[in-house]
């Protein structure tokens, strides 16, 4: 199986094993219900995230609410 | 409308209703820039404010413990409004607008676009099509931008449903630094008004609301405080008391004396 590779939060991150964008959050230890993702500039709704798999060179941000003003 | 119960701070107001959404206290704070995450939950009780605003920032991957802030703030107990604090551009805007609404709760986003990291002054190009754009998604827009009534104007026009002129720049605690400008953007406007940034400390939200502005957002001044604690209550006291003050209507000012004593019945 070829090695995938994303722009995780604009860092290089090679995937250990997650195919699809809940299988990331799960890799990365987050609660899909406090973060949103975006794929290549567009937001997957946290119903889509089991269904959306990751592919090699995509760029994936992972946000959440802090303090701001 | 009023209605007076028995000791202090007890005429009651209308609420402010924005986009159908009534809020009791007219003071919004901000969560940021706070020493501990203890001390901004304490003050933002202090403050008795009911909206508080947000920022949409990358996970650290690295620092798991950087918890959001949605472990510290309940979201039943307090409407967060998503800002889009830190973007120079329309479209950035536009996109963490979308991130917000997503992350959030309601579809309300406090609009910013800069224009200049020095004075962090609004890009009021960048403001309006960003505005044109999230109305037509469906967004509740609240627009920060200049104490200027041409572009507060055609951000009612365009749909915002409150406008959001500053007292001065954003973390300056420089205060109300144009009272006309605000009482005129209030006078023409027909969506709320509200006062973002700038204030110092209490007498400077307390000549906020005097102008007859709908509400005050702060950040800095409460979070910046020796005891943010302290100064969110003062900030409480200080918004109610400026807007009863508006309510009650000022005695004009005069050049000359008049007595309160009077003059009749003085010994010949």
């Amino acid at each position: 199986m070829k090695a995938v590779t994303l722009t995780l939060n604009g860092e290089p991150r090679q995937l250990t094993g997650a195919a699809t964008l809940a299988e990331l959050l799960g890799e990365l230890g987050l609660d899909p219900r406090a973060v949103v993702v975006e794929l290549n500039r567009h937001i997957v709704r946290r119903t889509e995230l089991a269904e959306t798999p990751v592919r090699d060179g995509d760029t994936v941000e992972v946000v959440h609410f802090v303090g701001g003003g | 409308m009023r209605e007076v119960v028995s000791g202090t701070e007890t005429v009651l107001d209308q609420p402010l209703v924005i986009a159908g959404k009534a809020f009791r206290s007219r003071l919004f704070v901000g969560t940021g820039k706070y020493r501990s995450n203890d001390e901004m939950v304490s003050a933002i009780e202090a403050s008795g404010a009911e909206c508080v605003t947000v920022a949409v920032r990358r996970v650290d991957l690295d620092r798991r413990k950087e918890a959001g802030i949605l472990h510290h703030l309940d979201p039943a107990r307090y409407f967060l409004l998503a800002n889009t604090a830190g973007c120079y551009s329309a479209d950035e805007a536009v996109r963490y607008a979308r991130l917000g609404r997503e992350a959030g709760f309601s579809d309300f986003v406090k609009l910013e676009v800069i224009g200049d990291q020095e004075t962090l002054l609004p890009d009021v190009t960048g403001l309006l099509a960003a505005a044109r754009q999230l109305v037509t998604e469906g967004f509740t827009v609240l627009a920060y931008t200049n104490d200027d009534l041409i572009t507060a104007l055609r951000l009612e026009q365009a749909g915002c449903a409150a406008v959001m002129p500053l007292a001065s720049p954003i973390g300056s605690g420089l205060g109300l630094l144009n009272p006309y400008s605000i009482r005129t953007i209030k006078r023409r406007l027909t969506v709320p008004v509200i006062v973002d940034a700038g204030v110092g400390t209490a007498s400077d939200a307390c000549l906020v609301m005097e102008q007859g502005v709908d509400g005050i957002l702060m950040n800095t001044a409460i979070a910046e405080a020796a005891d943010a604690v302290a100064m969110a209550t003062a900030m409480r006291r200080a918004t109610e008391a400026g807007r009863l003050a508006f309510l009650a209507g000022r005695m004009p000012r005069r050049e000359t004396a008049v007595p309160s004593t009077p003059d009749r019945g003085l010994l010949a």
